[in-house]
């Protein structure tokens, strides 16, 4: 392999470090109105008046939008495929606020600062209502958040908003009451996450202007541009066929920029007016209005027999969705479905729960999905049971885990809120992960403390996880090659690159299969008017979904050009081989260089254009693997808690790019640290958010990180593009279960509750103090 | 008003509002690598030089930096290139969104610090922020970058 599995720097990375312009804000039209939303003060309730007559008044002011301009269309945000598992329980105003931040109105106007203004002109009675602010109470709570009738599912989910219930869902292999009863030993704990913020650092933005076609044409930092066009159309009313939709260059988007957020407003502003117009979030509203992840409270109960075979696993769920139901049965289900599945001896399995609303800011897609917080209550669950039965948290998780040409028949069961695939795992490098892990975090040496002194403990702990590569049956991909006239490749596809390396990696799989470099195909991602259909950036899709079409487009495109070699040499297309430059005929050795067949098919010989468009839709979502270790120190004093390393050992078959796939895992390990040590989103007792700046909501800076130390196990997945597997989202997963592990070790406490401040930790301690004496 | 800006070595002069941020005087002139990612001097993203010193411009206002040098990555194109090829080599490039002001940051310290350890990189470089890629990559890059005598 040439152009695959080698080290290709970035294709855009050097233009953006120049500052070349690319981001949605940059292609803002001049004059465009700027709009601006007011948002709810309140957590819950009723607009009983809103009076926008003086605001309208104001000279340079456009429109003034409230709920009265919309039609009555239930929609969701959620930006997935159709039809959609969340509920369509959003409107994009309605006469009820739900959340702080929720929308009230919105204004359209020349400036910011006469946006400001009108805002302030508009007068708003509400009718405030007590919220639900603690979503453990939320179930059949007589105040009921969602009341409104047109609301709906799209296919049974377990939506029954009269309970406060977005989402419901239970499954059980085997019977896990009986298996639990027959085990030697068998443990219960209930764990809690937190819900964290995206915190990409380009803010949600989207603009729009009506071309000379008369069609409105968005550009928006969007990690969805397909389905935005579709939903924007059957919210709107507007043809499909009068949207364009251009995702320019993303400043980052980790499942944040999968919904719509500004997108409807400035499509309703400038369709209604004719005039351009843009949205830019401030970081406030980003934190208080957009998303962050679904807060869980898990249960698990696990039983094994004395000799550590585990029998039987029991999870069950409660999750929480905020005001609106975005993404909220599939996070959920992710929690079960690509979590315990590492576990496949079990006699038993059940998995359930439910996912509630609650006046918070809405959850949504966030890297993992649901598997950083089940892997955190699962991979904890197994160090308490290796501590009951007295063994090796290692030797415990080698005994039961998954093994390549293995299964479970989890797969076959739980889909993304539908059923689900059987699959066997053809790549499953776990074990070289561990063993490999454990070298290079020096475990044998480590393991469970070292260096002790009067102030400080160090510590090791780990934890093993999986993921998935694309929804099987669910995502497509689809991707265009044309070849241009001196022999160089135009590769258009609709995978959206947020700053992920998805055109670099699309890039080489092109390359390699037409056998030229990075540097003679021209990539062009994500318009909806100028490349092919792609369910978008998200869950773990890109390589392996997008990857293959990729592939499959390059396959096609290169028999076609054979065809043509065939044509003009004389020859039959069997008899033709291509090695990138040149095609020959291997009995006559009559050859043409790909030059000078392009030129000829161009411009002088029976001319035509040669572009092959082809799609892939996978029929199994092969998941990646990792072991992740850290190392810790902990001052015994003020419980801060320093990385000294994180090791990540991952199978995600051949890296297509391996530095780009070591930056996904590393920036993804420290996404994880942040939400496992310090980062939260926190509201107030009347539910007003306080984390709504990055003074009140810290991620991980360099001071931080010390090391991280990543290694790639040979893998090669057949099914993948010249063996891949995605690689987007599982570094994420094993952090606050790796670390709480090494908390244990080092403090004999076990952090139930994430994110682990020293404050918890302490409290903890003094906990455990007061049992032991 | 009326304010003038050595801006990467030409005179310009802005009409700007009173109360006007330097970050928006860019912008509004189409200095594009200058962006915003916060609104409370806590990202990064929006650093320029000031005299040759890394100053976020989200919270500087025009009027204040009348006749004074401003440096913007279309000023110091060279080095963005050649810190952009240690990135390239690391994969240490991911998003872009910060890598302007990370770019402009860099060339600042590599002018103050003489052989700075990796501590003080760190410690110089904190207040760009970055999300995507956990660091390690960006720092090996930076380090090679410093290194790099050609």
């Amino acid at each position: 392999m040439k152009a695959v599995n080698t080290i290709t720097p970035s294709v855009d990375g050097k233009g953006l470090m120049m500052g070349r312009k690319g981001y949605t804000d940059d292609y803002a039209e001049k004059n465009s109105l700027i709009i601006k939303i007011m948002r709810s003060p309140h957590p819950f309730a009723r607009i009983k008046l809103i009076d926008t007559k003086r605001a309208r008044q104001l000279a340079g002011v456009e429109l003034v939008l409230t709920y009265r301009d919309f039609p009555r269309v239930p929609f969701t945000r959620a930006g997935q495929g159709y039809p959609e598992p969340s509920p369509h329980d959003k409107f994009v105003l309605d006469e009820y606020v739900r959340y702080v931040g929720d929308e009230v109105c919105a204004v359209a106007a020349i400036s910011e600062e006469i946006c400001e203004e009108a805002l302030r002109l508009v007068e708003v009675e509400y009718e405030v209502l007590e919220p639900l602010l603690d979503f453990e109470t939320a179930l059949d709570n007589s105040q009921i958040i969602h009341p409104e009738p047109e609301i709906h599912e799209m296919f049974p989910t377990g939506f029954a908003p009269k309970r406060n219930q977005a989402a419901a869902y239970r499954m059980e292999v085997g019977d896990v009451e009986t298996a639990l009863k027959g085990c030697d030993v068998a443990i219960k704990e209930t764990f809690y996450t937190q819900a964290q913020a995206h915190m990409m650092l380009e803010p949600h933005t989207a603009n729009a202007r009506i071309d000379y076609q008369n069609r409105l044409v968005i550009y928006s930092s969007t990690q969805t541009p397909f389905h935005i066009r579709r939903i924007i159309s059957q919210a709107l009313g507007i043809p499909l066929a009068k949207i364009r939709v251009i995702k320019p260059r993303v400043g980052g988007g980790f499942g944040g920029k999968q919904a719509l957020h500004g997108e409807m407003f400035v499509s309703y502003v400038t369709y209604k007016t004719g005039k351009p117009s843009k949205i830019v979030f401030s970081r406030k509203e980003v934190f208080e209005s957009t998303y962050s992840r679904h807060p869980m409270r898990i249960t698990m109960r696990m039983g094994a027999t004395k000799t550590g075979m585990i029998k039987a696993i029991d999870c069950h769920i409660l999750s929480d969705t905020g005001a609106y139901g975005e993404h909220a049965l599939t996070v959920f289900m992710v929690a079960g479905s690509k979590v315990l599945p590492l576990y496949n001896k079990v006699a038993a399995v059940r998995f359930g729960g439910e996912v509630v609303y609650t006046n918070h800011t809405p959850a949504g897609a966030f890297r993992g999905y649901g598997a950083i917080q089940g892997n955190f209550a699962l991979e904890s669950a197994i160090d308490i049971l290796a501590e009951k039965l007295g063994m090796d948290p290692i030797l415990l998780r080698e005994m039961n885990m998954m093994r390549e040409g293995e299964t479970s028949p989890i797969f076959a069961i739980m889909g993304e809120g539908t059923e689900g695939t059987a699959m066997i795992m053809d790549t499953c490098k776990l074990d070289y992960c561990l063993k490999r892990g454990k070298e290079l975090i020096g475990w044998e040496r480590k393991y469970p403390r070292y260096d002790e002194t009067r102030e400080k403990v160090k510590a090791v702990g780990m934890a093993i996880a999986m993921q998935g590569s694309g929804i099987p049956y669910i995502d497509m991909g689809a991707a265009t090659i044309k070849l241009n006239d001196d022999g160089c490749y135009n590769l258009m596809v609709g995978a959206t690159e947020i700053g992920q390396g998805s055109d670099t990696i699309l890039t080489q799989i092109a390359a390699e299969e037409l056998q030229t470099t990075v540097a003679k195909v021209i990539v062009y991602s994500s318009d909806t008017d100028l490349t092919p259909f792609d369910t978008g950036a998200y869950a773990s899709s890109t390589t392996f979904v997008s990857g293959n079409a990729v592939l499959n487009t390059a396959r096609k495109l290169k028999q076609a050009m054979i065809v043509e070699a065939a044509r003009i040499l004389g020859t039959e297309e069997t008899k033709i081989g291509f090695d990138g430059d040149m095609f020959r005929d291997s009995l006559s050795h009559k050859e043409i260089s790909l030059k000078d067949l392009s030129n000829q098919i161009t411009y002088s010989h029976e001319q035509k254009q040669l572009s092959v468009t082809a799609s892939y839709v996978g029929h199994k979502s092969p998941p990646p693997f990792m072991a992740g270790f850290v190392d810790l120190e902990i001052d015994k004093e003020t419980f801060e808690i320093k990385i000294l390393d994180y090791v990540s050992v991952v199978d995600c078959g051949t890296t297509i790019n391996p530095k780009l796939a070591q930056g996904q895992v590393e920036g993804a390990i420290v996404q994880g640290l942040g939400m496992t040590l310090f980062e939260e989103v926190k509201y107030t007792a009347k539910g007003k958010l306080v984390s709504s700046d990055m003074l009140n909501y810290m991620v991980p800076t360099r001071v931080d990180i010390n090391n991280l130390t990543t290694e790639f196990a040979n893998s090669y997945e057949e099914s993948g593009p010249f063996g891949a597997k995605s690689v987007g989202e599982i570094g994420i997963d094993t952090p606050p279960a790796a670390v709480g592990n090494a908390i244990h070790n080092a403090l004999g406490i076990r952090m139930t509750a994430l994110p682990f401040t020293p404050e918890r930790i302490y409290r903890q301690m003094l906990i455990k103090e007061r049992v032991e004496k | 008003m009326k304010v003038n800006l050595l801006i990467n070595n030409e005179w310009r002069a802005f009409h700007v509002e009173a109360g006007e941020y330097l970050a928006d005087t860019l912008r509004r002139n189409d200095f594009l690598s200058v962006r915003r990612g916060c609104d409370t001097t806590s990202c990064g993203v929006c650093t320029v030089l000031l005299d040759g010193k890394p100053v976020p411009s989200c919270s500087i206002l025009t009027v204040a930096v009348d006749n004074h040098e401003v440096t913007t990555i279309e000023g110091i194109q060279k080095e963005a290139d050649k810190l952009s090829d240690h990135f390239g080599r690391e994969g240490a490039d991911q998003c872009g969104f910060c890598n302007p002001a990370l770019a402009l940051t860099v060339y600042a310290m590599k002018k103050e610090l003489k052989n700075p350890s990796d501590q003080e990189i760190r410690e110089y470089l904190v207040g760009n922020l970055c999300r995507c890629t956990g660091y390690i990559g960006q720092e090996k890059a930076i380090r090679s970058y410093l290194e790099d005598l050609s």
